[in-house]
Protein backbone atom coordinates (compact mmCIF):
# COMPACT_ATOMS: atom_id res chain seq x y z
CA UNK A 1 0.00 0.00 0.00
CA UNK A 2 2.92 2.34 0.86
CA UNK A 3 5.23 1.55 -2.19
CA UNK A 4 1.92 2.01 -4.01
CA UNK A 5 1.53 5.18 -3.00
CA UNK A 6 5.45 5.80 -3.51
CA UNK A 7 5.12 4.60 -6.78
CA UNK A 8 2.49 6.93 -7.84
CA UNK A 9 3.95 9.97 -6.07
CA UNK A 10 6.76 9.30 -8.27
CA UNK A 11 4.80 8.63 -11.89
CA UNK A 12 3.35 12.12 -11.19
CA UNK A 13 6.12 14.04 -10.28
CA UNK A 14 7.53 12.21 -13.46
CA UNK A 15 4.98 13.56 -15.53
CA UNK A 16 5.06 16.98 -14.07
CA UNK A 17 8.54 17.44 -14.56
CA UNK A 18 8.45 16.37 -17.86
CA UNK A 19 5.47 18.48 -19.16
CA UNK A 20 7.31 21.44 -17.11
CA UNK A 21 10.71 21.31 -19.05
CA UNK A 22 8.91 21.11 -22.40
CA UNK A 23 8.00 24.70 -21.60
CA UNK A 24 10.11 26.08 -19.83
CA UNK A 25 11.40 29.37 -20.43
CA UNK A 26 15.06 29.33 -21.84
CA UNK A 27 17.75 27.12 -21.92
CA UNK A 28 18.80 27.26 -18.40
CA UNK A 29 15.67 26.51 -17.03
CA UNK A 30 15.25 23.47 -19.50
CA UNK A 31 18.54 22.07 -18.41
CA UNK A 32 17.32 22.39 -14.85
CA UNK A 33 14.30 20.34 -15.35
CA UNK A 34 16.04 17.95 -17.45
CA UNK A 35 18.29 17.55 -14.52
CA UNK A 36 15.13 17.31 -12.60
CA UNK A 37 13.68 14.91 -14.53
CA UNK A 38 17.01 12.27 -14.49
CA UNK A 39 16.55 12.42 -10.57
CA UNK A 40 13.13 11.44 -10.17
CA UNK A 41 13.52 8.85 -13.11
CA UNK A 42 16.49 7.21 -11.00
CA UNK A 43 13.62 7.17 -8.32
CA UNK A 44 11.65 5.27 -10.58
CA UNK A 45 13.88 2.92 -11.66
CA UNK A 46 15.25 1.91 -8.46
CA UNK A 47 11.31 1.28 -7.68
CA UNK A 48 11.15 -1.18 -10.37
CA UNK A 49 13.98 -3.15 -9.01
CA UNK A 50 16.40 -1.86 -12.54
CA UNK A 51 19.07 -1.33 -10.00
CA UNK A 52 22.17 -1.39 -12.92
CA UNK A 53 19.49 1.16 -15.44
CA UNK A 54 19.19 3.57 -12.12
CA UNK A 55 23.02 3.47 -11.64
CA UNK A 56 23.37 4.44 -15.35
CA UNK A 57 20.64 6.76 -14.80
CA UNK A 58 21.75 8.47 -11.94
CA UNK A 59 25.27 8.97 -13.18
CA UNK A 60 24.75 9.79 -17.05
CA UNK A 61 20.77 11.17 -16.60
CA UNK A 62 21.34 13.25 -13.58
CA UNK A 63 25.05 14.09 -13.65
CA UNK A 64 26.91 14.11 -16.68
CA UNK A 65 23.83 14.86 -19.99
CA UNK A 66 22.74 18.22 -17.49
CA UNK A 67 26.57 19.39 -17.44
CA UNK A 68 26.97 18.40 -21.58
CA UNK A 69 23.28 20.28 -22.27
CA UNK A 70 25.05 23.38 -20.08
CA UNK A 71 27.82 23.68 -21.98
CA UNK A 72 26.46 23.50 -25.55
CA UNK A 73 23.82 26.21 -24.93
CA UNK A 74 26.31 28.12 -23.21
CA UNK A 75 28.43 28.28 -26.83
CA UNK A 76 25.23 28.38 -28.90
CA UNK A 77 23.95 32.23 -29.78
CA UNK A 78 21.23 33.04 -28.09
CA UNK A 79 18.32 32.52 -30.89
CA UNK A 80 14.47 33.22 -30.72
CA UNK A 81 12.67 30.44 -29.23
CA UNK A 82 11.04 28.56 -32.32
CA UNK A 83 7.05 27.73 -31.48
CA UNK A 84 5.72 25.06 -33.97
CA UNK A 85 2.20 25.58 -35.85
CA UNK A 86 -0.65 24.18 -33.53
CA UNK A 87 -1.16 22.01 -36.45
CA UNK A 88 2.56 20.92 -36.23
CA UNK A 89 1.98 20.14 -32.59
CA UNK A 90 -1.55 18.47 -32.27
CA UNK A 91 0.08 15.62 -34.45
CA UNK A 92 3.19 15.18 -32.67
CA UNK A 93 1.08 15.01 -29.50
CA UNK A 94 -1.32 12.35 -31.13
CA UNK A 95 1.88 10.46 -32.34
CA UNK A 96 3.31 10.54 -28.93
CA UNK A 97 0.21 9.27 -27.13
CA UNK A 98 -0.23 6.42 -29.25
CA UNK A 99 3.61 5.36 -28.83
CA UNK A 100 2.32 6.19 -25.10
CA UNK A 101 -1.02 3.75 -25.91
CA UNK A 102 1.34 0.59 -27.45
CA UNK A 103 4.24 0.95 -24.64
CA UNK A 104 1.63 0.48 -21.93
CA UNK A 105 -0.74 -2.16 -23.74
CA UNK A 106 2.75 -4.39 -24.32
CA UNK A 107 3.99 -4.17 -21.11
CA UNK A 108 0.23 -4.05 -19.29
CA UNK A 109 -1.06 -6.98 -21.43
CA UNK A 110 1.43 -8.88 -22.80
CA UNK A 111 0.96 -12.55 -24.15
CA UNK A 112 0.13 -15.35 -21.86
CA UNK A 113 2.96 -16.49 -21.26
CA UNK A 114 5.08 -13.48 -21.70
CA UNK A 115 7.87 -13.79 -24.11
CA UNK A 116 11.26 -13.76 -21.98
CA UNK A 117 14.61 -14.88 -22.23
CA UNK A 118 15.27 -14.47 -18.90
CA UNK A 119 15.13 -17.97 -17.60
CA UNK A 120 17.80 -19.19 -20.48
CA UNK A 121 20.06 -15.75 -18.84
CA UNK A 122 19.97 -17.44 -15.32
CA UNK A 123 20.71 -21.42 -16.41
CA UNK A 124 24.48 -19.97 -18.19
CA UNK A 125 24.98 -17.20 -16.32
CA UNK A 126 27.49 -19.85 -14.26
CA UNK A 127 29.37 -20.53 -17.26
CA UNK A 128 30.50 -16.76 -17.58
CA UNK A 129 31.80 -16.45 -14.61
CA UNK A 130 29.89 -13.17 -13.48
CA UNK A 131 27.17 -13.38 -10.85
CA UNK A 132 25.25 -10.14 -12.28
CA UNK A 133 22.63 -11.47 -15.07
CA UNK A 134 23.25 -7.73 -16.72
CA UNK A 135 26.73 -8.01 -16.74
CA UNK A 136 26.47 -11.62 -18.38
CA UNK A 137 24.20 -10.05 -21.32
CA UNK A 138 26.65 -7.05 -21.80
CA UNK A 139 29.84 -8.58 -21.64
CA UNK A 140 29.24 -12.34 -22.73
CA UNK A 141 26.13 -13.21 -24.51
CA UNK A 142 25.52 -9.77 -26.09
CA UNK A 143 29.22 -8.61 -25.95
CA UNK A 144 29.15 -7.50 -29.58
CA UNK A 145 26.21 -4.91 -29.13
CA UNK A 146 28.44 -3.39 -25.99
CA UNK A 147 31.55 -3.02 -28.35
CA UNK A 148 29.59 -1.52 -31.01
CA UNK A 149 28.29 0.98 -28.16
CA UNK A 150 31.71 1.89 -27.44
CA UNK A 151 32.70 2.72 -30.39
CA UNK A 152 29.31 5.03 -31.01
CA UNK A 153 30.39 7.33 -28.16
CA UNK A 154 33.84 7.51 -29.75
CA UNK A 155 32.49 8.61 -32.83
CA UNK A 156 30.39 11.03 -30.83
CA UNK A 157 33.60 12.15 -29.23
CA UNK A 158 35.06 13.27 -33.14
CA UNK A 159 31.82 14.50 -33.76
CA UNK A 160 32.12 16.88 -30.68
CA UNK A 161 35.63 17.96 -31.79
CA UNK A 162 34.76 18.29 -35.24
CA UNK A 163 32.81 21.53 -34.06
CA UNK A 164 36.39 23.12 -32.71
CA UNK A 165 37.46 25.65 -35.33
CA UNK A 166 39.61 24.28 -37.88
CA UNK A 167 42.71 26.56 -36.65
CA UNK A 168 42.06 24.96 -33.15
CA UNK A 169 41.78 21.11 -34.38
CA UNK A 170 44.27 19.07 -31.92
CA UNK A 171 43.95 21.75 -29.21
CA UNK A 172 43.33 21.63 -25.26
CA UNK A 173 39.55 21.28 -24.80
CA UNK A 174 37.43 24.03 -22.50
CA UNK A 175 37.29 27.36 -21.73
CA UNK A 176 40.08 28.69 -18.87
CA UNK A 177 38.69 28.22 -16.00
CA UNK A 178 37.31 31.57 -14.41
CA UNK A 179 36.34 31.93 -10.64
CA UNK A 180 34.77 35.13 -8.66
CA UNK A 181 32.40 32.33 -7.19
CA UNK A 182 34.13 32.14 -3.90
CA UNK A 183 37.11 30.09 -4.09
CA UNK A 184 35.74 26.51 -2.78
CA UNK A 185 35.52 24.75 -5.78
CA UNK A 186 39.42 24.08 -5.24
CA UNK A 187 39.12 22.37 -2.00
CA UNK A 188 36.28 20.71 -3.10
CA UNK A 189 38.11 19.04 -6.23
CA UNK A 190 41.14 18.29 -3.65
CA UNK A 191 39.09 16.37 -1.41
CA UNK A 192 36.18 14.64 -3.73
CA UNK A 193 38.29 13.62 -7.08
CA UNK A 194 40.54 10.91 -5.18
CA UNK A 195 37.32 9.69 -3.20
CA UNK A 196 35.12 9.90 -6.50
CA UNK A 197 37.48 7.97 -8.12
CA UNK A 198 38.05 5.29 -5.49
CA UNK A 199 33.98 4.64 -6.09
CA UNK A 200 34.12 4.40 -9.38
CA UNK A 201 36.52 1.87 -9.86
CA UNK A 202 34.32 0.27 -6.48
CA UNK A 203 31.51 0.31 -8.97
CA UNK A 204 33.31 -0.93 -11.75
CA UNK A 205 34.36 -4.16 -9.38
CA UNK A 206 30.85 -4.56 -7.99
CA UNK A 207 29.47 -4.72 -11.31
CA UNK A 208 30.64 -8.31 -11.71
CA UNK A 209 28.31 -9.63 -9.03
CA UNK A 210 26.05 -7.18 -8.25
CA UNK A 211 24.48 -3.75 -10.10
CA UNK A 212 27.62 -1.84 -11.39
CA UNK A 213 29.48 -1.68 -13.99
CA UNK A 214 31.96 -0.43 -16.72
CA UNK A 215 29.60 2.42 -18.11
CA UNK A 216 28.61 3.65 -14.40
CA UNK A 217 31.76 3.62 -13.01
CA UNK A 218 33.27 5.69 -16.30
CA UNK A 219 31.03 8.16 -15.30
CA UNK A 220 31.85 8.94 -12.42
CA UNK A 221 35.46 8.81 -13.33
CA UNK A 222 34.84 10.80 -15.91
CA UNK A 223 32.63 13.84 -14.29
CA UNK A 224 36.19 13.53 -11.10
CA UNK A 225 38.35 14.40 -14.21
CA UNK A 226 36.14 17.23 -15.68
CA UNK A 227 35.59 18.11 -11.39
CA UNK A 228 39.57 18.32 -11.35
CA UNK A 229 39.93 20.31 -14.85
CA UNK A 230 37.32 23.26 -13.52
CA UNK A 231 38.65 23.55 -10.29
CA UNK A 232 41.89 24.71 -12.22
CA UNK A 233 43.73 21.59 -10.72
CA UNK A 234 45.02 20.06 -14.03
CA UNK A 235 44.68 21.41 -17.26
CA UNK A 236 42.69 19.40 -20.04
CA UNK A 237 45.23 17.58 -22.35
CA UNK A 238 45.85 18.27 -25.70
CA UNK A 239 42.92 16.17 -28.29
CA UNK A 240 46.14 15.69 -30.65
CA UNK A 241 48.58 13.75 -27.64
CA UNK A 242 49.33 10.88 -28.45
CA UNK A 243 48.63 9.34 -24.78
CA UNK A 244 45.41 10.54 -25.15
CA UNK A 245 44.65 8.62 -28.54
CA UNK A 246 46.08 5.49 -27.11
CA UNK A 247 44.15 5.83 -24.14
CA UNK A 248 40.92 6.40 -26.15
CA UNK A 249 41.71 3.53 -28.03
CA UNK A 250 42.41 1.25 -25.98
CA UNK A 251 39.51 -0.12 -25.11
CA UNK A 252 38.31 -0.55 -28.17
CA UNK A 253 41.48 -2.24 -29.52
CA UNK A 254 40.98 -4.86 -26.30
CA UNK A 255 38.20 -5.84 -27.26
CA UNK A 256 38.76 -6.46 -30.74
CA UNK A 257 41.64 -8.34 -29.74
CA UNK A 258 40.08 -10.55 -27.78
CA UNK A 259 37.10 -11.17 -29.79
CA UNK A 260 39.62 -12.16 -33.32
CA UNK A 261 41.22 -14.41 -30.56
CA UNK A 262 38.11 -15.62 -30.10
CA UNK A 263 37.18 -17.05 -33.50
CA UNK A 264 40.72 -19.45 -33.13
CA UNK A 265 40.39 -20.18 -29.69
CA UNK A 266 37.04 -20.84 -29.17
CA UNK A 267 34.76 -20.98 -32.61
CA UNK A 268 33.43 -17.40 -32.90
CA UNK A 269 34.19 -13.77 -32.94
CA UNK A 270 34.12 -12.62 -29.28
CA UNK A 271 33.40 -16.13 -27.63
CA UNK A 272 35.77 -16.76 -25.12
CA UNK A 273 37.61 -20.31 -24.23
CA UNK A 274 35.84 -21.91 -21.33
CA UNK A 275 37.61 -21.61 -17.92
CA UNK A 276 39.12 -18.15 -19.07
CA UNK A 277 35.81 -16.17 -19.52
CA UNK A 278 36.44 -14.25 -16.01
CA UNK A 279 39.82 -12.96 -16.42
CA UNK A 280 39.42 -11.99 -19.74
CA UNK A 281 36.28 -10.35 -18.99
CA UNK A 282 38.20 -8.60 -16.12
CA UNK A 283 40.53 -7.50 -18.89
CA UNK A 284 37.98 -5.93 -21.23
CA UNK A 285 36.10 -4.10 -18.63
CA UNK A 286 39.08 -2.63 -17.15
CA UNK A 287 40.31 -1.18 -20.66
CA UNK A 288 36.75 -0.28 -21.14
CA UNK A 289 36.12 1.96 -18.22
CA UNK A 290 40.05 3.37 -19.05
CA UNK A 291 38.69 4.62 -22.61
CA UNK A 292 34.88 5.40 -21.78
CA UNK A 293 36.16 7.31 -18.77
CA UNK A 294 38.48 9.57 -21.42
CA UNK A 295 35.84 9.31 -23.91
CA UNK A 296 32.76 10.48 -22.12
CA UNK A 297 35.66 13.39 -20.05
CA UNK A 298 36.37 14.81 -23.58
CA UNK A 299 32.82 14.84 -24.54
CA UNK A 300 32.05 17.00 -21.59
CA UNK A 301 34.71 19.14 -22.11
CA UNK A 302 33.64 20.39 -25.73
CA UNK A 303 35.65 21.25 -28.80
CA UNK A 304 39.57 22.38 -28.93
CA UNK A 305 39.61 26.43 -27.77
CA UNK A 306 42.87 27.02 -27.95
CA UNK A 307 44.78 26.38 -30.74
CA UNK A 308 47.90 23.34 -30.43
CA UNK B 1 8.91 -1.30 9.72
CA UNK B 2 9.83 -1.30 5.96
CA UNK B 3 6.22 0.14 5.88
CA UNK B 4 6.96 3.20 8.10
CA UNK B 5 10.10 3.88 6.46
CA UNK B 6 8.29 4.13 2.73
CA UNK B 7 6.11 6.12 4.50
CA UNK B 8 8.84 8.39 5.91
CA UNK B 9 10.24 8.08 1.84
CA UNK B 10 6.99 9.79 0.45
CA UNK B 11 6.92 12.22 3.81
CA UNK B 12 10.65 13.59 1.97
CA UNK B 13 9.60 13.20 -1.55
CA UNK B 14 6.38 15.17 -0.96
CA UNK B 15 8.36 18.08 1.09
CA UNK B 16 11.27 18.37 -1.80
CA UNK B 17 8.44 17.67 -4.90
CA UNK B 18 6.59 20.57 -3.27
CA UNK B 19 10.06 22.80 -3.64
CA UNK B 20 10.03 22.11 -7.21
CA UNK B 21 7.31 25.03 -6.99
CA UNK B 22 10.94 27.05 -6.68
CA UNK B 23 12.10 25.66 -10.02
CA UNK B 24 8.59 26.90 -11.63
CA UNK B 25 8.40 30.78 -10.35
CA UNK B 26 12.48 31.33 -9.96
CA UNK B 27 12.56 33.66 -10.70
CA UNK B 28 16.15 33.84 -10.74
CA UNK B 29 18.29 31.28 -12.21
CA UNK B 30 20.02 30.66 -8.91
CA UNK B 31 16.35 29.68 -7.19
CA UNK B 32 15.85 27.48 -9.73
CA UNK B 33 18.95 25.76 -9.43
CA UNK B 34 18.78 25.65 -5.60
CA UNK B 35 15.39 23.72 -6.32
CA UNK B 36 17.15 21.21 -7.93
CA UNK B 37 19.72 20.89 -5.45
CA UNK B 38 17.05 20.50 -3.18
CA UNK B 39 15.43 17.75 -5.15
CA UNK B 40 18.85 16.03 -5.40
CA UNK B 41 19.63 15.59 -1.81
CA UNK B 42 15.76 14.45 -1.12
CA UNK B 43 16.46 11.91 -3.78
CA UNK B 44 19.31 10.79 -1.80
CA UNK B 45 17.51 10.98 1.46
CA UNK B 46 14.38 8.42 -0.28
CA UNK B 47 16.80 5.86 -1.96
CA UNK B 48 18.54 5.62 1.60
CA UNK B 49 14.96 4.97 3.33
CA UNK B 50 14.51 2.47 0.63
CA UNK B 51 17.23 0.72 1.05
CA UNK B 52 16.79 0.01 4.74
CA UNK B 53 13.56 -0.80 3.93
CA UNK B 54 13.88 -3.12 1.68
CA UNK B 55 17.27 -4.62 2.77
CA UNK B 56 19.04 -4.21 -0.84
CA UNK B 57 22.77 -2.69 -0.75
CA UNK B 58 22.62 -2.39 -4.30
CA UNK B 59 20.26 1.24 -3.92
CA UNK B 60 22.85 2.05 -1.37
CA UNK B 61 25.24 1.78 -4.63
CA UNK B 62 22.58 3.90 -6.36
CA UNK B 63 21.96 6.56 -3.75
CA UNK B 64 26.16 7.21 -3.48
CA UNK B 65 26.68 7.35 -7.20
CA UNK B 66 23.44 9.96 -7.34
CA UNK B 67 24.95 11.95 -4.46
CA UNK B 68 28.64 12.29 -6.11
CA UNK B 69 26.91 13.21 -9.90
CA UNK B 70 24.58 15.55 -8.00
CA UNK B 71 27.05 17.64 -6.39
CA UNK B 72 29.04 17.54 -9.75
CA UNK B 73 26.13 18.57 -11.78
CA UNK B 74 25.31 21.59 -9.07
CA UNK B 75 28.76 22.69 -9.17
CA UNK B 76 29.04 22.84 -12.56
CA UNK B 77 25.68 24.34 -13.66
CA UNK B 78 27.06 27.39 -10.40
CA UNK B 79 30.11 27.55 -12.10
CA UNK B 80 28.72 27.34 -15.72
CA UNK B 81 25.93 30.67 -14.43
CA UNK B 82 28.79 32.20 -12.41
CA UNK B 83 30.72 32.26 -15.77
CA UNK B 84 27.80 33.97 -17.39
CA UNK B 85 27.30 36.26 -15.16
CA UNK B 86 30.91 37.31 -15.59
CA UNK B 87 30.28 37.22 -19.45
CA UNK B 88 27.89 40.31 -18.58
CA UNK B 89 24.90 38.32 -18.84
CA UNK B 90 22.93 38.02 -15.69
CA UNK B 91 21.66 35.14 -13.29
CA UNK B 92 18.48 36.86 -13.70
CA UNK B 93 15.35 35.47 -15.85
CA UNK C 1 17.63 -2.28 24.17
CA UNK C 2 15.79 -2.94 20.41
CA UNK C 3 13.15 -0.59 21.65
CA UNK C 4 15.28 2.06 22.69
CA UNK C 5 16.94 1.72 19.22
CA UNK C 6 13.81 2.25 17.37
CA UNK C 7 12.67 5.13 19.36
CA UNK C 8 15.88 6.38 19.02
CA UNK C 9 15.51 5.63 14.50
CA UNK C 10 12.20 7.10 14.53
CA UNK C 11 13.08 10.39 16.65
CA UNK C 12 15.71 10.95 13.96
CA UNK C 13 13.95 10.01 10.99
CA UNK C 14 11.14 12.08 11.90
CA UNK C 15 13.59 15.07 12.61
CA UNK C 16 15.11 14.59 9.50
CA UNK C 17 11.63 14.81 7.77
CA UNK C 18 11.40 17.88 9.66
CA UNK C 19 14.61 19.63 8.13
CA UNK C 20 13.43 18.83 4.89
CA UNK C 21 9.59 20.17 5.07
CA UNK C 22 11.51 23.31 6.87
CA UNK C 23 13.93 23.69 3.41
CA UNK C 24 10.79 23.51 1.04
CA UNK C 25 8.97 26.18 2.88
CA UNK C 26 12.13 27.99 3.35
CA UNK C 27 12.58 27.70 -0.54
CA UNK C 28 9.07 28.78 -1.16
CA UNK C 29 8.63 31.56 1.10
CA UNK C 30 11.56 33.36 2.08
CA UNK C 31 11.95 36.88 -0.03
CA UNK C 32 15.76 36.36 -1.99
CA UNK C 33 18.35 33.83 -2.84
CA UNK C 34 20.53 34.54 0.08
CA UNK C 35 17.46 33.43 2.84
CA UNK C 36 16.64 30.75 0.31
CA UNK C 37 19.90 29.20 0.74
CA UNK C 38 19.97 28.64 4.54
CA UNK C 39 16.54 27.36 4.40
CA UNK C 40 18.01 24.85 1.44
CA UNK C 41 21.42 24.16 3.41
CA UNK C 42 19.58 22.97 6.41
CA UNK C 43 17.73 20.45 4.38
CA UNK C 44 20.80 19.45 2.89
CA UNK C 45 22.69 18.83 6.08
CA UNK C 46 20.30 18.40 8.88
CA UNK C 47 17.49 16.81 6.88
CA UNK C 48 19.72 13.90 5.28
CA UNK C 49 22.16 14.14 8.07
CA UNK C 50 19.64 12.89 10.80
CA UNK C 51 17.66 10.83 8.69
CA UNK C 52 20.85 8.92 7.82
CA UNK C 53 21.97 8.79 11.59
CA UNK C 54 18.43 7.29 12.02
CA UNK C 55 19.18 4.61 9.68
CA UNK C 56 22.43 3.71 10.61
CA UNK C 57 21.12 0.86 13.31
CA UNK C 58 19.10 -0.86 11.18
CA UNK C 59 21.85 -0.98 8.26
CA UNK C 60 22.25 -4.70 7.97
CA UNK C 61 25.95 -4.74 7.17
CA UNK C 62 29.09 -2.71 8.30
CA UNK C 63 29.60 -2.39 4.49
CA UNK C 64 25.85 -0.96 4.12
CA UNK C 65 26.54 1.39 7.57
CA UNK C 66 29.79 2.27 6.00
CA UNK C 67 27.83 3.42 2.52
CA UNK C 68 25.20 5.37 4.31
CA UNK C 69 28.26 7.53 6.10
CA UNK C 70 30.42 8.16 2.86
CA UNK C 71 26.90 8.96 0.92
CA UNK C 72 26.22 12.04 4.22
CA UNK C 73 29.34 13.07 4.26
CA UNK C 74 29.59 13.57 0.12
CA UNK C 75 26.14 15.35 0.16
CA UNK C 76 27.66 17.93 3.29
CA UNK C 77 30.88 18.56 1.39
CA UNK C 78 28.86 19.26 -1.92
CA UNK C 79 26.48 21.29 0.02
CA UNK C 80 28.35 23.06 1.62
CA UNK C 81 30.53 23.86 -1.37
CA UNK C 82 27.69 24.56 -3.62
CA UNK C 83 26.49 26.77 -0.80
CA UNK C 84 29.51 28.79 -0.86
CA UNK C 85 28.96 29.14 -4.81
CA UNK C 86 25.87 30.32 -5.00
CA UNK C 87 26.41 32.64 -2.16
CA UNK C 88 28.86 34.28 -3.89
CA UNK C 89 26.47 34.83 -7.10
CA UNK C 90 23.86 35.82 -4.62
CA UNK C 91 26.17 38.28 -3.16
CA UNK C 92 27.23 39.75 -6.48
CA UNK C 93 24.16 40.18 -7.73
CA UNK C 94 22.57 41.59 -4.22
CA UNK C 95 25.38 42.94 -2.44
CA UNK C 96 24.15 43.32 1.04
CA UNK C 97 25.60 45.35 3.56
CA UNK C 98 27.31 42.56 4.96
CA UNK C 99 28.63 41.37 1.82
CA UNK C 100 30.08 45.29 1.13
CA UNK C 101 32.04 44.86 4.91
CA UNK C 102 34.27 42.11 3.19
CA UNK C 103 35.75 43.85 0.43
Amino acid sequence: MMGLILDGGIALLTIGIAAWTIRAADDFAAVVGFVAYGLVLTLAWTRLGAYDVALTEAAIGGGATGVILMRAGARVKPAPAIRPSKRARIIVGALCAAVAAGLSAIVLLPPQPAPSLALEVREHLASTGLGNPIGGVLMAYRAADTFLETVVVLLALFGVWSLGRDAQWGGRPGPAPRSGDGGALPLFARVLVPAGIVIGIYIVWVGADAPGGKFQGATILAAMAILASMAGLVQAPPTSGRRLRWLLAAGPIVFVGIGLAGIPLAGAFLAYPPGFEKPLILVIEVALTVSLAAMLALIVAGPPEHAP
Amino acid sequence: MADALTLAAIAVLAAVALGLVRVLRGPSRLDRMMAVQLLGSGGVAVLALLAVASGTDAILDVALTLALLAAFASVALARALGNARADGGETGR
Amino acid sequence: MNVLLGLFSTVAIVAGIVFFIAGTVGLLRFPDALTRLHALTKADNLGLGLIVLGLLPYAGSLGAALKLVVIWALVQFAGATVAQMIGALALREHPTSAGRHRR
